[in-house]
């Protein structure tokens, strides 16, 4: 089950997507958000899913797969979208059940909300499909910088932030370590009414907590004795390089939103 | 309860970017009451293996026999929980799958899952202690007192008093000083040899798998390529080279003292206590000829 979850996954290769600055991904990603906002209609909407796709399609990851591993989001937005059908009542019924009875407003409510939802977490995603956690902290760092004037520790925030993302993957190994070990002694937690389901996260959860207590004093003792300070006077490894192909993609970004400010109604 | 792995594939992330196999058409067989060791270079597939023991993992392609039970790729494995208690494993480190108040409770988790009454699993708890080891008054302590190697032996217990019919060790000793080492070792052998329990030891120890083994398997990039009786697999130092594993050291000790004599011993001695009566015997017989 965990193995087919892709969030905060990182998928390595050398698309155009893959190949852009962190930075300029970022900034995308960012306005891209803002952006979403501005479709109000049918065709702005149609505009927003056909770039996603675009974007998807240069970062030669393969739909299905992003599908497939994003099924808990879909999850949720089918819900949103009966919901939405539920319980906008404005416009022409189209449908009339009876007890239930569905307005034109509605549907299409729920359709524009589930693209711009669906949009948002495909963008997202692609980021950090094919950005590795260590670029995007980089990127962080260095587009938060300014921020440094108001005291605020930036250097210290992106060093939590890669530190987060490098274990990500040594818990979820973790996990199903002692998930593994504790079904092994007959616990089972994909089985059996809810009551004793909840009761078989226990055995999973004290372990898991005291190993990443363990784990966390371990790292601060070998950055200690390697001589970390912080960010004071500490030179880069990897240098961040802005290239022509990232300011193309900006400008791809603001000529969409020019697009999208045109047709909105 | 015998165990027989047919043809097994399996593969991480099937159907994913990230799909990789780890095991390439396994055959393994390993009888009722055997002590079978399965031995085998860093990421060789070793611990892949041990999970389709009792079906933690379900083979992608072929199929494991687990006592009369069948669990075949493709298809919906129910009920898999009388095979759990029947196999059960000591994983690497298993004191990290520790969580209770007490040592006590602890030991008493794996049973109980299994439908043991209080009773019983207390009165296996306390047996078990000594058993491992440990004096009993630890059983009221929280885990979390407890020295590294303290926590293994109450792990160990943990998997021991769901009494399985077959036992699977991976690395059982891993981080143990020597002494604490050649104790659990022991005494899985003397269960072995007293209560018949059927003992599967995956391990890159090669002088373990001499000493106690009745028969090894060498898994090499996730293929088993070799089986056979700790003589026969240790016979062959070139073969066992190519698989990146070394002789044991009781071997190799061997191989320079015949080469010293300049005459071969009868056989290959296991153990050092084999193998000082073995010397000891072709010195004798060198007397008499002279």
């Amino acid at each position: 089950m965990m193995e087919k979850m892709i969030f905060g996954r990182y998928i390595p290769g050398n698309s155009y997507v893959h190949t852009l600055d962190p930075r300029s991904k970022l900034v995308f990603v960012f306005a891209f958000i803002i952006i979403v906002f501005l479709a109000n209609n049918a065709v702005t909407y149609a505009l927003l899913l056909a770039f996603t796709l675009l974007v998807v399609l240069l970062s030669r990851i393969r739909l299905y797969f992003l599908i497939n591993g994003l099924k808990p989001v879909i999850l949720l937005l089918v819900f949103t979208f009966i919901i939405h059908i539920l319980f906008t009542r404005e416009g022409d019924v189209i449908l009339d059940l009876g007890f239930l009875k569905i307005y034109e407003e509605g549907l299409k409510q729920g359709i524009f909300i589930s693209i711009r939802f669906l949009v948002l977490v495909f963008m997202t995603s692609i980021l950090t499909l094919t950005t590795s956690p260590i670029s995007i902290t980089d990127g962080i760092e260095v587009l938060l910088n300014p921020l440094k004037k108001v005291k605020l520790p930036v250097h210290e925030l992106a060093l939590m932030m890669s530190i987060a993302l490098r274990f990500i993957p040594t818990l979820m190994d973790e996990t199903d370590k002692i998930m593994k070990a504790q079904m092994a002694r007959g616990s089972d937690l994909s089985a059996g009414p809810m009551k004793d389901r909840i009761k078989a996260v226990v055995p999973l959860l004290v372990p898991l907590f005291v190993s990443a207590f363990k784990r966390a004093e371990d790292l601060a003792t070998a950055m200690e004795v390697r001589g970390y300070r912080g960010g004071e006077g500490r030179t880069r490894y990897r240098q961040l390089k802005w290239d022509w192909k990232d300011s193309l993609c900006l400008a791809t970004l603001v000529l969409f939103a020019v697009l999208l400010f045109i047709y909105r109604s | 309860m015998d165990i027989k792995l047919q043809q097994v594939s399996y593969a991480y992330s099937m159907g994913t970017p990230f799909e990789k196999f780890a095991l390439f058409e396994v055959d393994l067989d390993i009888p009722s009451k055997t002590y079978q060791a399965i031995i085998g270079h860093t990421g060789s597939g070793k611990s892949t293996v041990l999970q389709h023991f009792n079906g933690l993992l379900k083979p992608s392609k072929g199929e494991v026999h687990i006592g009369d039970r069948k669990i075949e790729a493709g298809k919906k494995a129910k009920e898999l929980k009388s095979v759990r208690q029947k196999v059960g494993i000591v994983f690497q480190f298993p004191e990290h799958q520790l969580f209770e108040e007490t040592v006590l409770k602890d030991i008493m988790f794996g049973p109980m899952n299994f439908g043991i009454s209080e009773e019983e699993a207390e009165k296996r708890a306390r047996d078990l202690i000594h058993l491992v080891g440990l004096p009993e008054h630890v059983l009221d302590k929280s885990p979390f007192d407890l020295s590294g190697g303290q926590m293994r032996r109450v792990a160990i217990a943990g998997v021991l008093a769901m009494e399985p019919e077959v036992i699977v060790l991976d690395e059982p000793t891993a981080g143990l000083d020597p002494r604490g080492q050649k104790e659990i070792m022991d005494m899985f052998y003397t269960l072995h040899k007293e209560r018949g329990l059927t003992t599967i030891l995956v391990t890159h120890s090669m002088e373990d798998a001499a000493r106690y083994a009745d028969r090894i398997s060498i898994m090499h990039e996730g293929r088993c390529v070799l089986s056979g009786t700790p003589r026969e697999i240790f016979a062959d130092s070139e073969t066992l080279e190519s698989y990146r594993l070394e002789l044991p050291r009781i071997v190799k000790f061997q191989r320079k003292i015949e080469k010293m004599i300049n005459q071969n011993l009868s056989k290959i001695c296991l153990t050092e206590e084999e193998l000082s009566e073995e010397i000891a015997h072709a010195l004798r017989e060198g007397r008499d000829q002279s």
